[in-house]
């Protein structure tokens, strides 16, 4: 009987994955006790979004990628419907207009593009997967377009560069030609200067802000600088748990949020990033591994965009919070706090299992 | 074959896929790899500057209130200065229940329920200022007893802090003014001057008089401190230190025992007094009657004083000197006098013969002169010595009013005098357009009449009057009177010389001037309406009595000043310089209800006169206000 529901319990769930993932989470929590100022609450309001997102993490590992697929469609008109409805009678929250009121609650819908739109070019291509021409690459690319501009008008940067950047991974993994990536390289490079004109103020003033941080050090520059100091001041050992003076002392903005890796730099130092980027290596190669392994054109592109995000979520964080990249709105994965972008990824990580296991189902 | 090779492409799908995956994987393992190296580079390489710059955060800045610049009169005494002492302040934002915690802390030291009312209105004025004084000037005791039981009272503190005393108290209220604590318009006005940072830590700001008007001289400037704070935001040592620069000290051409007597020399009467320094403009006394302690208001004044002193019907906290505004009555006809000489509208020897009443061409309305029966024959030295009505109802008809309106206007009423301080009152000096602008009504020759003894429209502050007898002591040479006279570094003493600045010269006849002068010192003398309060004077003294109708008389009613309530009795007005050959003082008395002017307003100039030149102080003091007095003027 027990072993039953053990069984129920663990069917889909990939041992290695969720082992990766809890420490990530595990250290999370430890940061966010420090860098919420030993906030008791706060932290253990956290771990609840934990349970929750791993809670959706096991309900989807259980969901059958064929089922998904068919959903791909429905849920990307939906969620483009969303965004238009947000474009239309959206709130204004911060001077961006990104959420929709829904009866009683209110939601993102830029949020869970980030899993359907490569559910839909994943779909897409598995469609039309034995007669791969331009053409498909280029519908594809207008459907992974169309909701990037809507996300990037609220404007949303750092979600509309992450779904840009699931979708691309999406088409590249389908095997998009060199030859176009580097034209659209040398486009790309070619329409800085019209992109730059069509990008808010606020937006260009990060982007100046990350070549010389000290010309606004109280305005925009603030952040990098405040989170340079507590990198490099945390050396190669750290201050210690609950040692960092940054934090501390609140020199540090949004340290439980977007800059939690300040926090956690500074009081773990090098040795501690290293863990980190040790940890999240392990949850990208397990992702690509399954990819690897996945026995469907859909699946295949599915594990692997959703690896490769989550990459890219990571890389972007921890490169803005030491001065490389310029500041966009984006969490640390698994450590930040905040249940929205927890859930989503374990939504993700739930596809990944699912995509794992229901394999071996199918071959038998 | 069409199985094998859809077999083959499959295979070739995944290898390319495959490779694609491992390429991924590369820059995965590249990128991490560059953010290791920026680690490296900041922890590692970078890592002792990072850790200065660290360290250069837990460093705060202090800020150090300058010592607030002494206010001095001519001759060095102290009008406002600075002493220190305790006092129990609450920051209330770190307080839950602020009754309970007031409850329990009078129970250590003394608080009155005038103290919790000071402390609830300034809670209300100044919403974003830290801590607030619940108590000053503890005593030692209090201060004792209180630090032993610190602990108990998280968010009160002991601070010593320098308060502004004003040792003069309500002699020098109106002129010096007052400071109190720094409210949300002040903060607003500091920051349109961008004066914000300097006034961080600063409590106080000048509110009135000379404290508001040199604010930025007596102020200073702020220094600042930088300490090394711990995890806890407590200053554990001093790294460097920028030292305050105390603000300015004002020495001002006021003269405080003058001040001072002439204060007294009112006793109970209300009124103001302004003398000024006909060589220079500078402002000997500025006294307005009755004065306020203004040391009640430096830590916020308790509600219970702010209404006694508000709703008084005496008007303490008026600056009468500065904002009353009164008719000038009769002290209006020298400067009229002036103007028929000058503009040729009379000659020193016309002359009229008084009946007792003007009467206007064509018109059986009397204009009728203080002396029922005229004064005979009068030219223009008498119409002054004996202050006759009936001649300046003629000459004002003669001039028009827009001809006084511009001559008179050179004497500087009607118009700001420029005094260094803020919220002079205009005055009126009527003509024909500021009577259509201001009733949409054309002008009448009657009411030219009335101002040619000073009623009617006419309406000047004591400032302006004073300000008017300098200039005419003065040949017409006009200075801008001002209270200011040297502002001293405080670190230096060097002295800052502020030259008297001449604003304008008249040029007079000689002879007129002489004709006017000459008249006025008689007016002082036997047969002059001041001859009283002029007699057995050592020094010539040329003067001009005045009385200002409060209220208006019906065509045949008499003013019987015994019948009349107390504060609707006339004002008695004196204008006067003296050495009259050789003028170092010339002044303004505006007696509120006094009746003539000869009575009260003249003998209380002769004695401020006597103090000034002579040194003297008088016998006996003014005669009371219900006293029957002599007719004149």
């Amino acid at each position: 009987m027990i072993k039953r529901l053990w069984h129920y319990l663990t069917a889909h769930i990939d041992g290695f994955l969720l082992g990766a993932v809890c420490l990530l989470m595990l250290l999370g929590l430890f940061v966010l006790y420090s860098a919420t100022g030993q906030n008791l609450a706060k932290t253990s309001n956290q771990f609840v979004s934990m349970l929750v997102a791993l809670a959706v993490m096991w309900a989807v590992s259980n969901v059958p990628p064929q089922h998904l697929m068919r959903l791909s469609l429905p849920m990307y008109a939906l969620g483009m419907a969303l965004l238009i409805a947000v474009a239309l009678f959206g709130d204004v929250v911060n001077g961006a207009r990104r959420w929709l009121h829904i009866g009683v609650t209110r939601i993102q819908p830029a949020e869970i593009m980030k899993i359907v739109v490569p559910l839909m070019l994943a779909w897409y291509f598995d469609k039309h997967e034995a007669v791969l021409r331009l053409r498909n690459y280029v519908v594809a690319t207008l459907l992974l377009l169309v909701p990037v501009a809507l996300i990037a008008r609220q404007p949303d940067l750092g979600t509309a560069i992450l779904i840009t950047a699931a979708g691309f991974y999406v088409l590249f993994l389908a095997g998009l030609s060199w030859r176009i990536m580097l034209s659209f390289l040398v486009l790309g490079v070619a329409s800085l200067p019209v992109l730059w004109s069509v990008l808010h103020d606020y937006q260009r003033q990060r982007i100046l802000t990350l070549l010389d941080p000290t010309t606004d050090p109280l305005g925009a520059g603030y952040h990098t600088i405040q989170s340079t100091i507590a990198l490099g001041s945390g050396g190669v050992t750290g201050k210690g748990w609950l040692n960092g003076t940054q934090s501390h002392l609140e020199f540090l903005p949004e340290r439980h949020t977007d800059f939690v890796f300040a926090v956690f730099s500074e009081e773990f130092g090098l040795f501690g990033n290293l863990l980190l980027l040790f940890l999240y290596v392990l949850v990208i190669g397990r992702g690509l591994v399954i990819a690897s392994n996945a026995s469907t054109l859909f699946t295949r592109l599915m594990a692997g965009a959703i690896t490769l995000t989550f990459f890219t979520y990571a890389f972007v964080n921890m490169g803005m919070v030491s001065g490389i990249l310029p500041v966009v709105g984006l969490p640390l994965p698994l450590i930040s706090y905040g249940g929205t972008s927890l859930v989503t990824i374990c939504l993700g990580f739930g596809i990944l299992m699912s995509i794992q296991t229901h394999k071996k189902l199918v071959k038998t | 074959m069409n199985h094998s090779v859809e077999l083959k492409d499959h295979q070739r799908e995944l290898y390319y896929f495959k490779l694609r995956l491992v390429i991924a994987a590369g820059l995965v393992l590249l990128l991490f790899f560059l953010l290791f190296l920026r680690f490296f580079y900041l922890q590692v390489l970078q890592h002792e500057h990072y850790s200065t710059l660290a360290e250069n955060n837990r460093i705060s800045i202090v800020p150090i209130v300058p010592n607030r610049g002494l206010i001095l009169d001519r001759n060095g005494a102290v009008l406002a200065h600075n002493y220190s002492a305790y006092t129990l302040e609450i920051t209330p934002s770190k307080v839950e229940n602020l009754e309970a915690l007031i409850n329990q802390l009078a129970n250590l030291v003394e608080i009155t329920p005038k103290d919790r009312k000071r402390f609830h209105k300034l809670l209300e004025e100044s919403k974003n200022i830290e801590s607030l004084p619940i108590r000053t000037r503890l005593n030692d005791v209090e201060v004792a007893r209180f630090a032993v039981n610190h602990y108990r009272f998280p968010g009160v503190e002991i601070k010593a802090r320098l308060f502004r005393h004003y040792p003069l108290g309500e002699m020098t209220a109106h002129v010096i003014g007052y400071i109190s604590r720094i409210n949300d318009d002040d903060l607003e006005w500091l920051e349109e001057k961008g004066e914000l940072a300097n006034y961080r830590g600063s409590d106080y700001i000048g509110k009135t008089g000379l404290e508001q008007r040199y604010e930025t001289q007596l102020h200073g400037k702020t220094g600042f401190e930088q300490v090394e704070i711990d995890a806890n935001g407590r200053a554990v040592r001093t790294l460097s230190r920028t030292p305050p620069v105390s603000g300015s000290n004002l020495l001002l051409a006021l003269d405080a025992r003058l001040q001072e007597f002439a204060e007294k020399a009112f006793g109970n009467y209300r009124g103001a007094l302004v003398a000024i320094e006909p060589s220079s403009g500078g402002v000997l006394a500025f006294v307005s009657k009755p004065g306020f302690d203004p040391n009640l208001f430096v830590d916020g004044i308790d509600p219970q004083n702010w209404d006694a002193l508000n709703n008084s019907p005496d008007k303490p906290l008026t600056d009468r000197a500065l904002r009353g505004q009164y008719p000038p009555g009769s002290t209006f006809k020298p400067f009229l006098a002036l103007a028929g000489l000058e503009l040729n509208k009379r000659s020193p020897q016309y002359s009229i013969n008084d009946p007792g009443y003007f009467t206007l061409p064509g018109s059986s309305h009397r204009y009728r002169d203080w002396k029922a029966g005229g004064h005979g024959v009068v030219d223009l030295h008498k119409s002054l010595v004996v202050s006759c009505d009936s001649y300046y109802y003629s000459l004002a008809y003669d001039l028009g009013i827009d001809n006084i309106h511009s001559f008179v206007s050179q004497f500087g009423m009607g118009q700001k005098t420029g005094i260094d301080i803020e919220g002079e009152a205009l005055g009126l000096l009527p003509s024909q357009e500021w009577k259509l602008k201001r009733f949409k009504e054309k002008w009448f020759a009657g009411d030219t009449v009335s101002v040619g003894v000073g009623q009617g429209y006419n309406l000047v502050t004591p400032l302006q009057l004073a300000n008017a007898t300098a200039i005419l002591a003065n040949n017409g040479i006009a200075f801008r009177p001002h209270l200011l006279r040297y502002v001293q570094d405080s670190k230096t003493s060097q002295l800052q010389i502020l030259p008297s600045e001449v604003l304008y010269r008249l040029n007079f006849k000689p002879a007129n001037l002489a004709l006017v002068k000459n008249a006025l010192i008689d007016v002082t003398g036997p047969g002059g309406t001041a001859a009283r309060a002029g007699a057995n004077s050592p020094y010539p003294i040329a003067g001009k009595t005045g009385t200002a109708q409060v209220i208006a008389l019906k065509q045949n009613e008499k003013y019987v000043e015994n019948r009349v309530d107390e504060r609707q009795r006339d004002h008695a007005l004196f204008i006067a310089y003296a050495p009259a050959d050789n003028p170092q003082i010339a002044l303004a008395v505006l007696v509120e209800n006094g009746g003539h002017g000869a009575a009260t307003a003249a003998p209380l100039a002769r004695q401020v006169l006597d103090f000034y030149l002579l040194g003297k102080r008088p016998q006996s003091a003014l005669p009371a206000p219900n006293k029957n007095q002599e007719a004149d003027d």
